[in-house]
């Protein structure tokens, strides 16, 4: 890209009935998009509300609609997604807006809770830590899912959950998959009924757009698929009640 | 019936139709580039059994999976839910299976 002096930013203030406010920042060789955010707040704009927390991709709350795209602010690179110099900043698609570039996630963490995302163990803290085969099939399943940071990117990227409020969306849903694969879980069964509710696995379209969005490379539409598999075989991964 | 209940009959009918709908497009247009008169068709389907489960298994099957697939795009595309939906789609599907039995009931029987 060729080097510009200045960035025109348009960041999303105020709620629902809000709009863009256009900005001039500074560009700089090495700069992220939460970079440009923070810079408008301390230069331009005080009241300018956004969150953010590690700055490293690791906590997952900066996450943000970059030039229409749901991305985490901290690791986005502006050279890599500014259009001739040009970046459009808004807050995530599909969760209520609360100020600027604030969103109100409560309805994305209840969701976790409903599509059964809470570890209920088989053991206490008295038995024996459980032995886990890492290469077992439901082990490396869960794997390929047990890093999800909450950041909702991939909530914010599905045209499933702008459609209907009621879905669980890929989040909660590739939780669901990470906790079927545990075997150390006692209540898999109740996993399934969870999930098989209005809203749930079965809505998924497949369009892979929460695929596509991770930041971490996470897959939920193939979790999801799995979870679409079991609750129609009854099977759980792995064996066990 | 829960949601993994649908899924699963929509998919199990859709894999009935799917094979259904060729044969049945091929033989529209055998009969209409052949010429067929509507007596002709009769002859060959009046007392036929095969064609009396084939077109008879299409019915069942297209009432099953058009009110599935009606329900989740009413879902989707506007705030219709709950039983009133449910049972409208419920009725939904009993018009196609009437509907449709009574046709192929007319040219088999």
């Amino acid at each position: 890209m060729t080097p510009h002096k200045e960035l025109e930013v348009d960041i999303w203030r105020g709620a629902e009935d809000g709009h863009f406010h256009r900005f001039r920042v500074p560009y700089r060789d090495n700069q992220t998009v939460l970079d440009v955010v923070t810079w408008v707040q301390r230069h331009r704009e005080p009241g300018l509300a956004y969150r953010f927390a590690c700055r490293v991709g690791m906590c997952g709350s900066c996450a943000m609609a970059v030039n229409g795209r749901p991305r985490w602010t901290c690791r986005t690179h502006v050279s890599k997604v500014s259009r001739d110099g040009a970046l459009t900043i808004a807050p995530l698609r599909n969760l209520p807006k609360i100020k600027d570039l604030v969103t109100d996630m409560t309805g994305f963490f209840e969701k976790w809770q409903k599509a059964g995302g809470r570890h209920r163990g088989t053991a206490s803290r008295h038995d024996p830590p459980a032995r886990v085969p890492p290469d077992s099939a439901p082990r490396r399943a869960a794997d390929a899912g047990v890093e999800c940071i909450n950041c909702a990117v991939c909530y914010a990227a599905c045209d499933v959950v702008s459609w209907m409020p009621e879905y669980l969306g890929p989040a909660a849903l590739n939780r669901t998959w990470t906790l079927l694969n545990d075997e150390r879980y006692d209540e898999r069964q109740a996993l399934l009924t969870a999930v098989s509710v209005a809203g749930g696995c079965h809505s998924c379209h497949t369009h892979g757009s929460c695929a596509e969005h991770c930041p971490v490379g996470i897959n939920p539409t193939l979790a999801i698929a799995g979870l679409k598999r079991a609750t129609l075989t009854g099977h759980l991964p792995g064996g066990g009640p | 019936m829960n949601e993994a209940r649908l899924y699963l009959l929509q998919r199990l009918s859709a894999m009935i139709l799917a094979p259904f709908v060729l044969v049945h497009l091929g033989l529209v247009i055998y009969a209409v580039r052949g010429g067929l008169s509507a007596a002709e068709i009769l002859s060959r389907t009046q007392g036929s059994l095969f064609w009396m489960l084939f077109y008879g298994l299409f019915v069942v099957a297209v009432a099953v999976h058009a009110p599935i697939g009606l329900r989740n795009v009413l879902r989707e595309w506007t705030p219709w839910r709950g039983q009133g939906l449910d049972w409208s789609l419920t009725a939904f599907a009993c018009l196609l299976l009437v509907l449709g039995l009574r046709a192929v009931a007319a040219v088999v029987l």
